[in-house]
């Protein structure tokens, strides 16, 4: 058991990677063989990452656990580091957990290139995993990198009409902008002599970078994280590439990749330019304010499902974005629960659009409605899905948005009660356009869309779609009812973000306001009564 | 310079000799009336590069006595340089491999001949293309060996030369004949340009040798050492002409109009060597040339090169964007790629901690590693053919993938190693390179190198795409040359390898350039500037 653990993130990395090399030379498959193939390989991989949560030293949160490093090119002093806390424990089990629903979500949606389909989403799944294990800068820029190229392939053979625009964008406005924040990562580690270990660099960067030295690199990072969040004035690759790539893309996009963005301004951004990050704070969140507002404006007017879905992301995104440089305890721990919720609730809404394609071969919302009629089990997920993304509370997507402007509200000194009340009309937009949605699409006198090949017009999911689309349903159940789960391990880990904080920011008696929300959120007793004794 | 010094220096130069002397029987061979004879001249070529690659390892492992060539940069660099051309010349070796078969002079040769008419020499230039390959290489591997302006000339003229002729040998294009006329005359052009700043050079110092340990003769760097940092406007124009002139052959900017449209009108496995050999060269006479006046260079040295730099890569990438020939993009990015080294070339070693501060080290590191990509990918073209002539427009090698999805691979490896996507060489590569600008405190010039790199991204971006994304309307034959894929997939698999394990070739270029900056960093004091000169 023990060289399990030592080498757990290895294998982890390892796993799809290496059913992806099996899968190209195992010749003479079939395409449900390739399929199912796909399906055990990912599962495979959750089951491991499982087993890792289960090992995991949850005592001790904010140390990095199954610390391993491989040596790379010596030389450089560069190396593979791997090693998880608490919060990239969790973005890891986002990860694994989509990554199944996906592979059977795409079934039937890919028939052509079926083989190159599922080798490319395996390659992603290593890739998106190192970014989230990886601890040595480099090695997470490799992985950041180099999630690009299957999702360019992703979009620009398996999407829609416009997918070689989409997938260009994509890769270019990424491309360009992670340039820039290489630039500025290995400026940062020359200034600290050449170290490339992140844990290092959180002592060293903050004492070694003056406060224009910190303003640049902050800027630098900015230009590739804040693509790929994404943040206001950046964000217009994501509809293109959202609305172009097939379902398994759009649901990667927005499930994990996006939360790539917001991972690296929490665990590197912040940490190795905190002065910066405190003065940029205003700027940041005014622009996520801007970002919600105007892409919930934007969703209104959307007639194309896909759509509307993906503007929404980038309004949600925003939350994210305000809480996180809330740098106060609700702010922060609100956003990493919104990376989790958005990434569950968002990436089923993809695969309910999808399966609506599959079907009538539009997403136009003018061309159906009244679907519950002839689709009760499709509606009921769709409903369930929209209502969670909005933040119904007792749904996930409530904790995190509440979470989020509590923070942004509570924040003394860089954000404040401007910014969440502005914030706060971009939940009433929210419901507005998700229901707006919801009512035309679900509800009202049945119209179907005319299909040429007249399959499936009014045949509801089958079994295979409604065994993806449970464990998302339950799983946004569960973290609406018990987030308490996640939020009590992410304490720890965000202190030592801000630990460098100035002292002015960064509250010195750190505490963790959760009990009251949780006791309405109808905690069990026993844990209620824990958390009250904080 | 008495005799037996010119023998001392002959005995280090064994490799060199053998490839001589395999061009010069190629040569012959490659006349003769019978056809299995004829044909041996690409085996002959093989052997004189494995042979004089043994000999120059050999003194290493101990199988043999042999001395080898040190010259101004130092054993170690020469020793690479001669090493890389020697290996990267096989992967060429093979991607020419059936180069002058396949050329419509020699067809029509070998069909009269095969009908029993009498063979005609004259027609065939299957053994001239291997002896001016043969040429080129040695070329390109005297020049690490160089200590001597005069020789450093010959040895540039030696590798630019046959290339002129292997640029228009035996094609009937008119493309073609004009690459080639417009390569030499402004090869000419260039040469003038470097000689003349090699004369000024000579008659600011009164001498020609580059380096030299002993007070007698003078060198270069010695005389350099004496001045105590103020410089003659005679040695300063002389150096500076023979930087542009030497950015001909790398071509950078201002010298680089010539690429795209030669690289176009040469056989695909020429383009191949065009684009890796004489930047070799140029690289190491620019270190070379450079070494006498050490790094940090001086003000304006440093500006012209800073400029040359960002306009090169500039000028390369954004020309490429316009481009819908796959050799004329892959010329335009052999500009920008001179551009990123160039970058080294700045930056040079510097004294900071750790190893990612050695700009040249950086530079002869990514000079392999880009040598490997494009002849990877200038392989795969060359193996394609659509109606009997070489693939070259993005349409021609649309749907590649579905046809070939080796090939294809092998295209995307190359590719992606060009851009400097990670885990790959060219990410290495470029860490090197923007590591060394870092440390020499070239933010601004490194932050130019990674906005470039985003634009180059987007015509090698438009190759992949065509390869994968591509509808194939028109047919693509395959060439019957296993030769050329396999150097494409040894180049491949050298770029994977080197990209996850290329701690040792990091180790290898900073032992290689290590003598360098010991030159201008430890030597220099020591030196005195020689009387007769200093009162003239």
């Amino acid at each position: 058991m023990n060289w399990l653990l030592d080498l757990m993130l290895v294998l982890l990395l390892a796993m799809p990677l290496l059913s992806g090399v099996v899968l190209v030379l195992l010749p003479d498959l079939t395409k449900s063989m390739v399929r199912v193939f796909s399906l055990l390989a990912t599962l495979a991989t959750f089951v491991l990452s499982l087993i890792g949560a289960c090992f995991f030293d949850w005592s001790n949160p904010a140390a990095l656990s199954f610390v391993k490093s491989v040596e790379w090119v010596g030389a450089f002093g560069l190396q593979f580091g791997f090693g998880v806390n608490a919060i990239s424990m969790w973005l890891v089990l986002l990860t694994t957990f989509l990554m199944p629903l996906v592979v059977l979500g795409s079934f039937s949606a890919i028939q052509d290139r079926v083989k190159e389909f599922f080798l490319w989403l395996l390659i992603l799944e290593s890739a998106m995993l190192g970014v989230f294990v990886a601890t040595d800068i480099v090695f997470f820029h490799i992985c950041f990198e180099f999630t690009l190229i299957p999702l360019y392939f992703l979009i620009g053979i398996y999407g829609s009409a416009q997918r070689l625009k989409a997938a260009r964008v994509f890769f270019l406005y990424t491309f360009t902008g992670s340039m820039l924040t290489f630039s500025g990562l290995l400026y940062v580690a020359w200034r600290c002599d050449w170290v490339f270990s992140i844990a290092t660099l959180y002592e060293l960067a903050p004492q070694r970078l003056s406060e224009i030295e910190q303003a640049w690199v902050m800027g630098a990072m900015l230009a590739g994280f804040a693509v790929k969040v994404p943040l206001f004035p950046l964000h217009t690759w994501l509809p293109l590439a959202h609305t172009e790539a097939p379902t398994a893309g759009s649901v990667i996009l927005a499930g994990v990749l996006l939360k790539l963005g917001t991972y690296a301004l929490l665990q590197l951004a912040i940490p190795i330019a905190p002065i910066a990050a405190d003065q940029f704070a205003p700027i940041i969140g005014l622009l996520a304010v801007v970002g919600i507002l105007y892409a919930a404006l934007i969703c209104w007017v959307q007639k194309d499902i896909k759509k509307l879905i993906a503007y929404s992301s980038v309004s949600h995104l925003g939350f994210c974005v305000l809480g996180m440089f809330a740098f106060n305890a609700e702010g922060m721990a609100g956003s990493v629960m919104y990376m989790i919720n958005h990434g569950l609730s968002t990436g089923a809404l993809f695969l309910c659009v999808g399966m609506i394609y599959e079907r009538f071969h539009t997403r136009q919302m003018s061309q159906m409605q009244g679907l519950a009629q002839i689709m009760p089990v499709w509606s009921f997920f769709m409903v369930f899905f929209c209502l969670a993304s909005v933040g119904l509370p007792g749904l996930n997507g409530f904790v995190g948005e509440f979470l989020t402007l509590l923070g942004a509200f509570r924040a003394k000194y860089v954000l404040g009660p401007p910014y969440a009340v502005m914030a706060g009309f971009g939940l009433i937009f929210a419901a507005i356009y998700i229901l707006f949605m919801v009512g035309k699409v679900v509800f009202g006198p049945l119209k179907v869309p005319r299909v040429e090949n007249g399959h499936c017009l009014s045949c509801d999911l089958n079994l295979r779609e409604i065994v993806t689309l449970t464990p998302l349903a339950a799983g946004c159940l569960w973290l609406g009812l018990q987030p308490s789960f996640i939020l009590d391990t992410l304490t720890e880990p965000l202190e030592k973000i801000v630990e460098h904080l100035p002292q002015r920011t960064a509250v010195a008696h750190y505490t963790v306001d959760y009990p009251r929300i949780e006791v309405r959120m109808h905690m069990p007793m026993a844990q209620a009564t824990k958390h009250a004794g904080l | 310079m008495t005799e037996s010094v010119i023998l001392e220096k002959l005995a280090t130069l064994w490799p060199e000799i053998i490839m001589i002397s395999g061009a010069c029987i190629c040569m012959v061979v490659g006349l003769s009336p019978k056809q299995a004879v004829r044909r041996s001249v690409v085996w002959i070529t093989g052997l004189a590069l494995a042979v004089a690659g043994l000999l120059l390892v050999a003194p290493h492992f101990g199988w043999w006595a042999g001395e080898t060539s040190g010259g101004a940069a130092g054993l170690a660099t020469a020793m690479f340089v001669r090493l890389s051309v020697i290996l990267l010349g096989l992967l060429l070796w093979l991607t020419s491999w059936g180069v002058p078969d396949l050329l419509p002079a020699t067809q029509v040769a070998e069909a009269a001949a095969a009908q029993g008419r009498p063979f005609n020499p004259s027609m065939v230039c299957r053994g001239e293309y291997f002896a001016f390959f043969l040429f080129s290489l040695t070329g390109a591997m005297l020049c690490a060996s160089a200590n001597d302006l005069v020789w450093l000339f010959l040895a540039l003229e030696l590798t630019s030369l046959p290339t002129y002729i292997m640029v228009a040998t035996g094609r009937n294009h008119m493309a073609a004949q004009e690459a080639g006329l417009k390569y030499f005359f402004l090869g000419a052009l260039s040469v003038a340009i470097f000689l003349y700043g090699f004369s000024l050079v000579y008659g600011a110092t009164g001498t020609t040798v580059i380096v030299s340990t002993q007070l007698q003769p003078v060198s270069i760097a010695g005389y350099v050492a004496g001045l105590q940092g103020e410089f003659p406007p005679l040695l300063a124009t002389g150096l500076l002409l023979s930087l542009v002139g030497l950015a001909f052959k790398i071509a950078a900017f201002p010298m680089h109009f010539y690429v795209a449209d030669v690289y176009q009108g040469a056989a695909t496995p020429v383009t191949a060597l065009l684009a890796f050999v004489p930047k070799m060269a140029g690289f190491v006479s620019i270190m070379l040339l450079l070494s006498v006046i050490g790094w940090p260079l001086p003000v304006p040295v440093m500006w012209v090169l800073w400029i040359m730099a960002a306009v090169t890569m500039t000028v390369g990438n954004v020309l490429g964007l316009l481009q819908n020939n796959v050799k004329r993009v892959l010329a335009y990015s052999s500009i920008a790629h001179s551009g990123y080294l160039l970058v080294g070339i700045v930056a040079g070693p510097t004294t900071s901690a750790g190893t990612l501060g050695q700009g040249l080290a950086a530079v002869l590191f990514y000079i392999v590693v880009y040598g490997l990509a494009t002849i990877g990918a200038f392989s795969v073209l060359g193996c394609l053919r659509v109606n009997g002539e070489e693939a070259q427009t993005y349409d021609e090698i649309s749907g590649l993938s579905r046809r070939y999805p080796g090939l294809a691979l092998l295209m995307l490896i190359s590719i992606l190693s060009l851009i400097g996507l990670p885990p790959l060489a060219g990410f290495v590569g470029k860490v090197y390179l923007f590591g060394s600008a870092i440390s020499g405190s070239f933010i601004g010039l490194m932050v130019v190198a990674a906005i470039n790199t985003a634009v180059s991204a987007v015509y090698y971006l438009r190759i992949i795409g065509a390869c994968y994304f591509g509808e194939s309307r028109i047919k693509i034959e395959l060439v019957a040359t296993r030769a050329g894929r396999l150097s494409a997939g040894l180049a491949a698999i050298a770029v994977l390898v080197l990209g996850f394990r290329g701690g040792w070739l990091v180790e290898a270029t900073r032992e290689a350039t290590r003598s360098v900056s010991v030159v201008d960093v430890d030597t220099q004091p020591q030196v005195a500037a020689p009387d007769h000169l200093s009162s003239e």
